[in-house]
C-alpha cells in the first residue's frame, strides 16, 4: 500500500462575453461641481470586483485619478439598464461601455477647460493627477476642479457622459451551427501534481501551475484573486462537489455543508500562476476577463494526473476514493504513468 | 501558498503599457466595507412589520395535485397570507422569454403537477419565520404520483414519460426544426474512415450546487408612489427586475430593483428565485416581505449546475494530428428551461475546443428529467466539455505516442483558423500557455515545440470553410428521425448567417486621444490570411525573465494537419438561413 | 408568547431587547438591534458567517441563544476598528486581498480576533485551525490564511 504521485495537465481556451451577443450593457457618468465623478450603472458585483474594475477604466479613460471616481452599481432607478454579471461579460460589455461613456464626458471637460485657457481643446492633455494641460506647454494649465466648477457655474455645461455597448445578436443555422458566437477568446495552461494513496483512494493535489492569457489585466491583484479562488472552486468540484452523488438519482443529497464536500484552508494546494496578455481588439482596453474559465483546466488536469499516477480513468465526476478504488481493483492493480519533467520552476 | 507572475515580454508589441491606472493593482473600491462589515448585502435592511414568506415544496419528483387546502395555514398564528398559483398574475414563464428565447413553461406555483422534488406550490406569510415554517406543516396537498424519469438519455428514449407538456418529447426544440442543434463541419464519417485510430468515451459531469455564502433572498417593500422597493441578490438587476414586472403583471417602472452587492453568485443568482414571490407578497400584504431561502432549499433546490453527459470521438493519425471529432451530448436541464438551451449554444459554439480539427460535428440535446431545474453556473456550456475533451486529449495524445504538451501544440488552433461554426479565430494564445506552463512545470518540452507560434501556421487552407455534410436527423416530433441520415454536401466556403458588425474598441490600444470616440463598426469576414498583428507602441517593460521559448524564431512546423478539400469560391445560400427569432427555438408565444 | 427582556453590551455600548424564548442572537442583532455584519448562511452552525465573541470566544450566533447572552459582551466584526482606525486583522484583509464578495470576512475576522487574543504568534496550522469552521467560496483561503498570519505580530494585533 502506497501513496503514488503523478502529472497532468490540460489546455483551455474561454469565449469571453455572452454568447451570440444582443446583450447591452449601459454606463452613465457625471462630475460633481469639483470634477469628482460618479459612475451609475445596473451591473453587479458579485465579489469578482466589477466595482473597482469599472472605476480603473473609468479613471484611466477620463485621464483623472482614480481616488476621483466612485462607481455605484445599486440601483435600477440611477443605473441605466445592463444585462447582467455572468457570462465572462462584466469586464468586456460594461468596460466598453464605460469607456464610452468616459470619453463623452471627457470630451466636455477638455472644452470647458479650452474656454477657460482660450486654446483648442483638440490640443489639451490630462496628466491622470487631477491637471490639464496644453500639450507640450505644461504651464498652461488648469486643474480639473477648476474646469467643473467653471462648467457648473460659469459656462453652464454638463460634464456628463453615456455609453452603450452592444454586441449585436447572431442567429445561429439550423443545419450547421454557423453563427457569430463571441469576439474574444482567452487561454490557459495548467498541469496539476497529485498523490493518490491506493488504500484510501485519496487525492492530494500536491501543487499546481499555470499559464493564463486574459487579454490586459485591468487589476492585477484582483486577477489573481479569481484565479487562485477559481483553482480551489477546479479542485473541489473535481474531488469533491455533488448535490447527487448517485447521479442519476436524486437520493443521498447533502443538506449542509457537513454533508456538501469542498476542501477547507487545511487543504490548500499550493499554486504558482503566470499571466499573459494579448490584448483583444474589442476588449476595454484589451481585456478579456478570467472569472469563468478559472476553475475549467483543473479538473482533467487533475483527473489526468490520477491517470499518470495509478494507471485508471475516472470518466464521471467527481472523482471521489469509491471511484478511484474501484478502477484500481478493475483494472489489476496500480499501474503508473510515466515521469513527466522535474521539480517546479518556483520556489 | 499562492504566486502570481506577469509575462510582460509577451506580445509585449500588441500592447501599450504606458497606462494611468489599468493594470496597476489597485485596492478594491469595496474592501473598506467588506472588511469593517459595513457592506450592505439585500438582507441587511431593516423594516418595521416585515413579513416572511417559506415555501410549501413538493416531496414528490413528479405527481399530479389532486387538491390543495390551505384553510388551516390561512388560520395559524401570525399568518397574513396564503399564496397558490392562482394568485399569481402570470404563473407560467421562462428566463429568457425577456430575450426571445424558448417558451414559457415553468409557474412561480405549481397549479396541476409538481415536476421535481422541491417545486414550489404554496407560499406562507407571516410575522415571524418561526409561524411561517409552522404553518407550512397545516397545509394540505393531496398528489396522484406518476411515473419519473431522472436519466437524460432514458428521457428521450421512446415511452418515457413527459416531464414538461411544453415540451412533450422532452427536449429543448431548436429553430422549429429539430431536437438538438447540430454543428457540421467537413465530412466527419470521411474523417474517421480515414484515421489510423478511432476512439470514443463517455464522459458525465456531475451536478454541483453554486453554494455561495449568501443563499438567494429578496426584500420587498411598498414605497411611497405605489412602487415597490426591492432589495435584491439577483445577479442581473433588469433581469430580475423584467422577469418579476412580468410574473406580478407589474409596469417596471413601478417596481424599484436595490442590489449590485452580491454574497457570491456563481451563477446561481441568475434565475429569480425569490424575487416574483417576495414581490407578488408585499403587493397582497401592504406589508414588506422577506423571502430567503435557507441552506438546505439552497442546496437541494436552488437549481445546480447542470450535468452533462458527453460523447468524444476521435479520428487520430500515428502521427499526432486529429482529423476528426464528433460529440454527442446531453445536457440535463431538470423539469424547465431555466438557462439550459443557451448553454448548448455555447458548447456548440466551443466545440471543439481550443484545436484545429479538419472535420468536426456535434449534437447538442438537452433534455427535461424529473430533477431540480439546473442552471448557469461558473463555465457554463463550457467546463463539463473542456473536462472530456482535456480527458479525451490526453487518451488521444497517449495512442499517438506523443507527450501531452506536445500534443496540444501539434492540433492547436492559431491565428486565422476557421472554427467549426465558420468564424476565424484570432487573437489566439494556447500554444504560448502551454509553453509558458511547461517552462514554469519544468515538463521539458522539444525544441521544436518550442519554437511554435500562435501568429503562424494558421489560416491559409486551415482557414477555409470545407464542404460540409449536412443531414435532417432528429426532427420534432419524428423519434424515428434520429437515427436517419438524408444527407447534403453544402460546398466549400458556404456561409449562411450574416457576418455581424462588431465594434471594435481599439482595445489593443489607449483610446484617451479620442475623447468622444463611440464604438466603430466594421464588418468583419472570416480571414483568408493571418490577420496583421496590429500597430504597436513601444513597451518600456523589460523582461527580468529568461527569453520565453515563444520569442525564439519561428521553426520548422510541426506536421501539418491534413487540409480541407480545396475550397470553391464562397457561396452566399439563403437555403436554411434562419430570421432573428429561429436561434431561440420555437417563437415565443 | 411572552417576550423576555434581555440586555447586553454590543461592541461597548449597553443594548437591550425583548426576545422570543427561542430566538438566536444572530435574529436579534440582525433583525432587533439593526447590526448586520453578523450573515445568515445556513442557520446550522456549519459556515460561520454569524461568528462573533461573547465574552471573548467567538460563537455561532446562529445557533446561541439571545436569553443566555444576558449581561454578556457580544462584540461583532463592526467593533473591531479602533474608531476610524482599522484593527490590524482588516489592514491585513486590506493589503491581502483577503476578501471578493466580503460574505464571509466578518465571520473570519472575528474568529481571527478571537485566536490572536490568545495566541500573538499562531502557526500556519492553527490559523486554518481557528478558521476551519468558516466557508468562503470565493478566495480559496490563501490569502485569508496568508493575512491573518500577516496580522499576528503586527503591533495592535491582540487589542480586544
Amino acid at each position: 500500500m502506497a501513496r503514488h504521485e503523478g502529472r497532468g495537465m490540460a489546455s483551455v481556451n474561454y469565449p469571453i462575453g455572452m454568447n451570440l451577443g444582443g446583450d447591452p450593457s449601459q454606463a452613465l457618468i457625471h462630475s460633481n461641481p469639483e470634477g469628482k465623478f460618479t459612475v451609475a450603472l445596473s451591473a453587479i458585483d458579485l465579489g469578482q470586483g466589477m466595482k473597482q474594475v469599472s472605476r480603473q477604466i473609468a479613471a484611466e479613460t477620463l485621464g483623472v485619478p482614480v481616488e476621483d471616481v466612485f462607481v455605484d452599481t445599486a440601483d435600477s432607478d440611477t443605473g441605466p439598464h445592463d444585462m447582467g454579471s455572468f457570462a465572462s461579460r462584466g469586464t468586456h460589455r460594461m468596460g466598453n461601455a464605460i469607456i464610452v461613456a468616459a470619453r463623452e464626458a471627457r470630451g466636455v471637460l477638455l472644452e470647458a477647460a479650452a474656454e477657460e485657457l482660450e486654446v483648442n481643446a483638440a490640443d489639451l492633455v490630462t496628466d491622470g493627477r487631477g491637471n490639464i494641460h496644453v500639450r507640450g506647454a505644461p504651464s498652461k494649465t488648469i486643474t480639473v476642479k477648476a474646469t467643473a466648477q467653471a462648467a457648473q457655474f460659469k459656462q453652464g455645461k454638463t460634464i456628463a457622459g453615456r455609453g452603450i455597448f452592444l454586441i449585436p445578436l447572431s442567429a445561429v443555422d439550423a443545419e450547421t451551427g454557423e453563427m457569430n458566437p463571441n469576439t474574444a477568446f482567452a487561454h490557459a495552461c495548467l498541469v496539476a501534481d497529485v498523490s493518490v494513496d491506493d488504500e484510501t483512494g485519496e487525492v492530494e493535489v500536491l501543487r499546481m501551475t499555470s499559464a493564463y492569457e486574459l487579454g490586459r489585466v485591468i487589476n492585477p491583484r484582483m486577477v489573481e484573486q479569481q484565479l487562485v479562488g477559481g483553482a480551489w472552486m477546479g479542485i473541489s468540484h473535481a474531488l469533491y462537489e455533488t448535490p447527487e452523488p448517485y447521479y442519476p438519482s436524486i437520493e443521498h443529497g447533502p443538506r449542509d455543508f457537513n454533508e456538501y464536500l469542498m476542501p477547507g484552508p487545511g487543504e490548500i494546494a499550493p499554486y504558482h500562476v503566470t499571466v499573459l496578455e494579448r490584448p483583444a481588439p474589442d476588449g476595454p482596453f484589451g481585456g478579456k476577463g478570467p472569472g469563468e474559465m478559472c476553475a475549467n483546466p483543473v479538473l482533467p488536469a487533475v483527473a489526468n494526473a490520477v491517470y499518470n499516477a495509478v494507471g485508471v480513468r475516472v470518466d464521471e465526476l467527481p472523482i471521489t476514493p469509491e471511484k478511484i478504488l474501484r478502477a484500481i481493483r478493475a483494472n489489476g492493480g496500480v499501474k503508473p504513468g510515466p515521469r513527466r519533467g522535474g521539480p517546479v520552476n518556483w520556489r | 501558498m499562492a504566486t502570481m507572475e506577469m509575462r510582460k515580454d509577451l506580445f509585449a508589441d500588441e500592447r501599450d503599457d504606458n497606462l494611468n491606472v489599468v493594470g496597476k493593482g489597485l485596492q478594491r473600491q469595496d474592501m473598506p466595507g467588506h472588511v469593517t462589515g459595513r457592506t450592505r448585502y439585500f438582507d441587511d435592511h431593516g423594516f418595521e412589520g416585515l413579513l416572511h414568506l417559506k415555501i410549501v415544496r413538493s416531496p414528490h419528483a413528479h405527481a399530479r395535485i389532486r387538491s390543495i387546502d390551505v384553510s388551516a395555514a390561512e388560520r395559524a398564528p401570525g399568518v397574513k397570507r396564503v399564496l397558490r398559483g392562482a394568485d399569481v398574475p402570470v404563473n407560467k414563464n421562462t428566463l429568457l422569454s425577456l430575450i426571445n428565447f424558448g417558451k414559457d413553461d415553468e409557474p412561480s406555483l405549481a397549479v396541476d403537477k409538481v415536476r421535481y422534488k422541491g417545486e414550489p406550490v404554496v407560499a406562507i406569510i407571516a410575522e415571524s419565520e418561526a409561524q411561517a415554517l409552522a404553518a407550512r406543516k397545516l397545509v394540505r396537498i393531496d398528489y396522484d404520483p406518476l411515473p419519473t424519469v431522472f436519466d437524460v438519455e432514458e428521457a428521450l428514449a421512446p415511452g418515457a414519460p413527459t416531464v414538461n407538456e411544453t415540451y412533450p418529447g422532452n427536449y429543448f426544440e431548436y429553430h422549429e426544426r429539430f431536437d438538438h442543434q447540430k454543428l457540421r463541419f467537413g465530412d466527419v464519417e470521411r474523417g474517421f474512415a480515414s484515421a489510423d485510430i478511432v476512439m470514443e468515451h463517455r464522459y458525465q459531469m456531475s451536478p454541483i450546487e453554486h453554494a455561495p455564502t449568501e443563499t438567494n433572498g429578496t426584500i420587498a417593500a411598498p414605497d411611497q408612489n405605489g412602487r415597490y422597493l426591492v432589495h435584491s441578490c439577483a445577479q442581473g438587476l433588469f433581469f430580475s427586475l423584467d422577469t418579476t414586472a412580468k410574473i406580478v403583471g407589474l409596469p417596471s417602472n413601478m417596481l424599484h430593483f436595490v442590489g449590485g452587492t452580491v454574497g457570491g453568485g456563481f451563477g446561481g443568482k441568475v434565475d429569480s428565485l425569490t424575487e416574483p414571490l417576495a414581490v407578488l407578497g408585499a403587493m397582497m400584504t401592504g406589508k414588506p416581505v422577506r423571502f430567503v431561502l435557507d441552506r438546505e432549499e439552497e442546496m437541494l433546490y436552488g437549481s445546480p449546475r447542470g450535468a452533462e453527459r458527453i460523447y468524444v470521438k476521435d479520428g487520430l493519425m500515428r502521427d499526432g494530428r486529429i482529423v476528426a471529432r464528433y460529440i454527442r451530448s446531453y445536457f440535463d436541464a431538470g423539469a424547465y428551461t431555466r438557462l439550459s438551451s443557451y448553454a448548448a449554444i455555447k458548447c456548440t459554439a466551443h466545440v471543439p475546443g481550443p484545436y484545429w480539427i479538419p472535420n468536426v460535428a456535434s449534437d447538442i440535446h438537452v433534455a427535461y428529467t424529473n430533477r431540480c431545474p439546473s442552471t448557469a453556473m461558473r463555465g457554463f456550456g463550457v467546463t463539463a466539455v473542456d473536462f472530456a475533451l482535456e480527458v479525451q486529449m490526453d487518451r488521444l495524445a497517449e495512442a499517438a505516442n506523443m507527450d501531452p504538451m506536445e500534443f496540444r501544440i501539434l492540433n492547436a488552433y492559431r491565428d486565422g483558423d476557421m472554427k467549426p461554426h465558420r468564424r476565424a479565430a484570432k487573437n489566439t494564445a494556447l500554444i504560448e500557455c502551454v509553453q509558458v506552463a511547461a517552462e514554469t512545470a519544468n515538463w521539458p518540452l522539444s525544441e521544436q515545440a518550442r519554437r511554435q507560434t500562435s501568429h503562424t501556421g494558421g489560416a491559409g487552407e486551415r482557414g477555409q470553410v470545407p464542404a460540409t455534410v449536412i443531414d435532417t436527423k432528429g426532427q420534432i416530433g419524428r423519434p424515428d428521425t434520429r437515427a436517419g441520415t438524408a444527407t447534403q454536401t453544402l460546398p466549400a466556403g458556404t456561409m449562411r448567417i450574416p457576418l455581424s458588425k462588431q465594434p471594435v474598441m481599439d482595445g489593443s490600444r489607449d483610446g484617451r486621444a479620442a475623447p468622444t470616440q463611440v464604438p466603430r463598426y466594421e464588418q468583419v469576414s472570416p480571414a483568408i490570411t493571418p490577420p496583421a498583428p496590429p500597430p504597436y507602441t513601444s513597451s518600456p517593460y523589460q523582461s527580468t525573465t529568461s527569453p520565453p521559448a515563444s520569442q525564439l524564431p519561428p521553426g520548422p512546423p510541426m506536421p501539418a494537419p491534413v487540409p480541407p478539400p480545396a475550397p470553391a469560391a464562397p457561396t452566399q445560400t439563403q437555403h436554411g438561413a434562419v430570421r432573428f427569432s429561429s436561434v431561440f427555438g420555437t417563437r415565443r408565444r | 408568547m411572552a417576550k423576555t427582556p434581555v440586555q447586553f453590551r454590543l461592541n461597548g455600548s449597553d443594548r437591550a431587547a425583548f426576545v422570543d424564548a427561542p430566538e438566536t442572537l444572530l435574529n436579534t442583532l440582525r433583525r432587533g438591534l439593526g447590526e448586520f455584519a453578523p450573515k445568515y448562511g445556513c442557520g446550522q452552525g456549519t459556515c460561520g458567517v454569524c461568528t462573533v465573541l461573547v465574552d471573548g470566544e467567538p460563537v455561532l450566533s446562529c445557533l446561541t441563544l439571545s436569553v443566555a447572552c444576558e449581561g454578556r459582551h457580544v462584540e461583532t466584526a463592526s467593533g473591531l476598528a479602533d474608531g476610524p482606525e482599522l484593527h490590524p486583522l482588516q489592514a491585513a484583509f486590506m493589503d491581502h486581498f483577503a476578501a471578493q464578495c466580503g460574505f464571509c470576512t466578518p465571520g473570519m475576522l472575528t474568529a481571527a480576533r478571537a485566536l490572536l487574543a490568545k495566541n500573538l504568534s499562531p502557526t500556519r496550522d492553527e490559523v486554518i485551525e481557528a478558521i476551519s469552521g468558516n466557508i468562503c467560496r470565493c478566495t480559496g483561503y490563501e490569502p485569508i490564511v496568508t493575512a491573518i498570519l500577516a496580522a499576528a505580530n503586527a503591533p495592535g494585533a491582540r487589542r480586544a
